[in-house]
C-alpha cells in the first residue's frame, strides 16, 4: 500500500446516489493533507475499484452492498481525522437542506405526495431498471414526469407515453437530461432567460447548445420539453413529440417552435413536419443527420446544425431572411488564426481528435467533419474507421459504474493526455458543458490535462492545438466567462459554438482547401 | 392538451426521486421540492423489486 495514513468510515444501510458520492469524494480530495479519497457503495464492482487503487481496507472489505464506504488516505493522522469529520459534516448539512421543515424524508412517491399534495412534477433519476415502475406510479397519481434515467426498455417507454397521453400529462424521457418548464431549469439546463421560443427536444446537450446560443442573442425560452432520444423512432412513433407540439401550439407565450433531435423515422418526420406546419407559428426542425438539406416549407425551416437552429429562429422572429454561415465574423480573423496554428504543426500531424461529453454535440461534429475531411472513426457508429476520430464519452459503454462525463472528467482527462502522445494528432477539440447540475468547474477539471498534453507534444518537437466550445449561459453556476478564460489560459482556441469549433479544427488539419470550401476564395 | 397547458400556468412543484443534486439545486433556486429517500429495493434486484412493488403499495395504504 502507498504511503500515508488510511482511515475508513463505513455507514451501514446508507444508500447514496453516485452523483452525491462524487461530490463528496471531490470535497474530501481537496481537503488539506488529503492524498486520496473514495466514497462508494459497497458493491462487489466498487470493491474491485477500491482494490485497484489500493484503498480496499479490511473494514471496506466487510461492507455490504447497501453500506457506504468512505476511505481516505492522508499525509498525517490529523489530516485523515479531519477528512472523516468533513464527510460527517457533508451528510448532516445535506440532510438539513433536504428535510423540509425538519421532517424526515418520505420513502415513497405516495408518502411524498401526502406531505406535498400540490406537487405537480416528479423528476425520476433512479437506476434504469427501477425507473419505469416509479414513472407509472407518478402518472397514475396525476403527476407530470421527467424521466432522467436511462436504460428503460422501449416497451415501457411506449406504455408510459400512452398512459401520459391518455391523462394529458407529460412524460419527458427516458434519458431526458434537460428541460425547462415555466422558467424552472431541470436536469442539466442552463440559466437562460424566459422568452418566446418553445422547444421539443430529443437531445439534452442539443437543447443546451441552442438555448445558450439564443440567450447570447437576447432570446429566451417559453417551455423546453424533453422527450427522450428514442421518441421519434418508429417504435415510439413520436408520441411525446406530437403531444408537446400541440401544447406549444396552444401556448400563447410560445411564438416560435424548435424541434431538436436525430433523424426521425420517415413516417414520424412526416407527422412532425405536418403538425408543425399546421400550428402556423414559425418553426425550425433541427433533426441532425447525413444529407439534411437546408430548406423552408411554409413557416418551417429545416436546418443542419444546432447553431443554425438558433439563428434561423431569431431570423424568423425578426422577420428577416436567414442563411447558414460557417463562422461568426470577422472571417479574416479566422483565416489568420488557422494559418498561424498550422505553422506550429509538424508534417506528420494530420489527424484530429474530438473528445466529447455531449452526445448530440459529438454527433453534430461527425456530420460537419465528414464532408470536409472524409471518414471519421467514432464509437457512435460501430465499425467506422478513419484517420480522424470523435469519441462520445457519455455513451453507455463509458458510463457503466461511472458518472456521466458532464460530472466526472476522469476518462476525458486520460484521453486528452493520450492525445499528446500520438504523433499524428494535430488538433484536439472538445466541448465544455455548463449548467445547473453539471460539474462545478468542468474547464478546470480538464485544463491541467490540456497543459500536460501540450507539454508532452512540445517535448517531442511538435505542438498540439486545442479547440473548444463552452455550452453555457452567463448566469450558470460555473460562470461562462470564467470557464472560457480557464480554457484560453491553457492555450485553447474557444469558439462560440460546437459547429464553429469543429469547423476550426477541420481547417487547422485540412489547411487551405478546407478554408476555401468554408470561407470561399480570399479577397485580393 | 388542456392539462399540459394548465401546467404551463402553474408554479412548478417537484417531487425528486433519485439524484439528490437535482433537489439541492432546485432548493437553491427557491423552487418548492421534496426529496424521496429512495434506495434500491429488494437488495438491488430489479426483478424481485417488480414483484414486491404491488405488496409495497398495500403496505403504503396501511401506513
Amino acid at each position: 500500500m502507498s504511503g500515508g495514513t488510511i482511515r475508513t468510515l463505513i455507514k451501514k444501510s446508507a444508500y447514496q446516489d453516485s452523483v452525491t458520492l462524487l461530490a463528496l469524494a471531490r470535497q474530501l480530495r481537496s481537503s488539506h493533507g488529503s492524498l486520496e479519497a473514495a466514497a462508494l457503495m459497497g458493491t462487489p464492482a466498487n470493491k474491485e475499484l477500491l482494490a485497484q487503487s489500493r484503498l480496499l481496507t479490511p473494514e471496506a472489505e466487510t461492507a455490504g452492498t447497501n453500506d457506504l464506504i468512505i476511505v481516505i488516505r492522508a499525509d498525517s493522522i490529523a489530516a485523515a481525522e479531519a477528512a472523516v469529520l468533513q464527510a460527517e459534516v457533508f451528510f448532516t448539512s445535506k440532510q438539513k437542506r433536504l428535510q423540509t421543515a425538519g421532517r424526515l424524508l418520505p420513502r415513497s412517491l405516495d408518502s411524498a405526495l401526502r406531505h406535498f399534495p400540490d406537487a405537480n412534477l416528479v423528476v425520476i433519476s433512479v437506476p434504469g431498471p427501477f425507473a419505469a415502475s416509479q414513472a407509472r406510479k407518478a402518472l397514475s397519481l396525476g403527476l407530470h414526469v421527467m424521466l432522467f434515467s436511462s436504460n428503460v426498455a422501449t416497451q415501457d417507454e411506449v406504455s408510459l407515453k400512452r398512459l401520459a397521453a391518455k391523462k394529458g400529462l407529460l412524460l419527458m424521457g427516458p434519458d431526458c437530461g434537460t428541460a425547462i418548464l415555466n422558467g424552472v431549469p431541470l436536469g442539466f439546463a442552463n440559466a437562460v432567460p424566459r422568452g418566446r421560443v418553445g422547444f421539443v427536444a430529443a437531445s439534452g446537450t442539443g437543447l443546451q447548445q441552442v438555448t445558450c446560443l439564443l440567450a447570447a442573442r437576447g432570446e429566451g425560452v417559453s417551455q423546453a420539453i424533453g422527450v427522450g432520444g428514442r421518441d421519434m423512432t418508429e417504435n415510439v412513433g413520436g408520441l411525446m413529440t406530437l403531444q408537446a407540439l400541440d401544447a406549444l401550439g396552444d401556448d400563447p407565450a410560445t411564438e416560435c417552435i424548435i424541434v431538436i433531435g436525430k433523424p426521425p423515422a420517415p413516417v414520424v418526420r412526416e407527422q412532425v413536419g405536418a403538425r408543425l406546419r399546421a400550428i402556423g407559428k414559425p418553426g425550425v426542425m433541427a433533426l441532425l443527420g447525413r444529407g439534411v438539406k437546408v430548406r423552408r416549407e411554409a413557416e418551417v425551416a429545416t436546418v443542419a446544425t444546432l447553431e443554425d437552429a438558433a439563428e434561423a429562429a431569431i431570423a424568423a422572429l425578426q422577420g428577416v431572411a436567414w442563411k447558414p454561415r460557417p463562422f461568426s465574423p470577422p472571417l479574416e480573423g479566422i483565416r489568420q488564426r488557422v494559418r498561424a496554428l498550422r505553422r506550429t504543426l509538424a508534417p506528420q500531424q494530420r489527424a484530429i481528435r474530438g473528445l466529447y461529453a455531449g452526445g448530440t454535440l459529438a454527433h453534430e461534429a461527425i456530420l460537419i467533419l465528414e464532408p470536409l475531411l472524409g471518414p471519421v472513426a467514432t464509437n457512435l457508429m460501430p465499425g467506422s474507421v478513419g484517420q480522424h476520430s470523435v469519441l462520445d464519452l457519455g455513451a453507455d459503454e463509458f458510463t457503466v459504474g461511472r458518472a456521466h462525463p458532464m460530472l466526472d472528467s476522469t476518462l476525458r482527462v486520460e484521453a486528452i493526455r493520450q492525445a499528446g502522445r500520438e504523433p499524428d494528432v494535430a488538433v484536439l477539440f472538445l466541448d465544455v458543458v455548463l449548467g445547473h447540475a453539471a460539474a462545478p468547474d468542468p474547464a478546470g477539471d480538464i485544463t491541467p490535462a490540456i497543459q500536460a498534453a501540450r507539454a508532452e507534444a512540445r517535448a517531442r518537437g511538435r505542438d498540439l492545438t486545442v479547440v473548444a466550445s463552452v455550452i453555457g449561459a452567463p448566469g450558470d453556476p460555473q460562470g461562462l466567462q470564467a470557464q472560457v478564460a480557464r480554457l484560453e489560459a491553457a492555450g485553447a482556441w474557444v469558439l462560440p459554438s460546437n459547429a464553429q469549433a469543429v469547423r476550426a479544427a477541420a481547417c487547422i488539419a485540412g489547411g487551405e482547401p478546407v478554408l476555401r470550401s468554408l470561407l470561399g476564395p480570399e479577397e485580393a | 392538451m388542456a392539462a399540459v397547458n394548465d401546467f404551463f400556468r402553474q408554479e412548478i412543484r417537484v417531487i425528486n426521486l433519485g439524484l439528490e443534486a437535482f433537489a439541492l439545486e432546485l432548493e437553491r433556486l427557491g423552487v418548492p421540492v421534496i426529496q424521496v429517500a429512495w434506495s434500491p429495493p429488494a437488495g438491488g434486484d430489479p426483478r424481485k423489486a417488480a414483484l414486491l412493488a404491488a405488496l409495497a403499495d398495500e403496505a403504503e395504504e396501511e401506513e
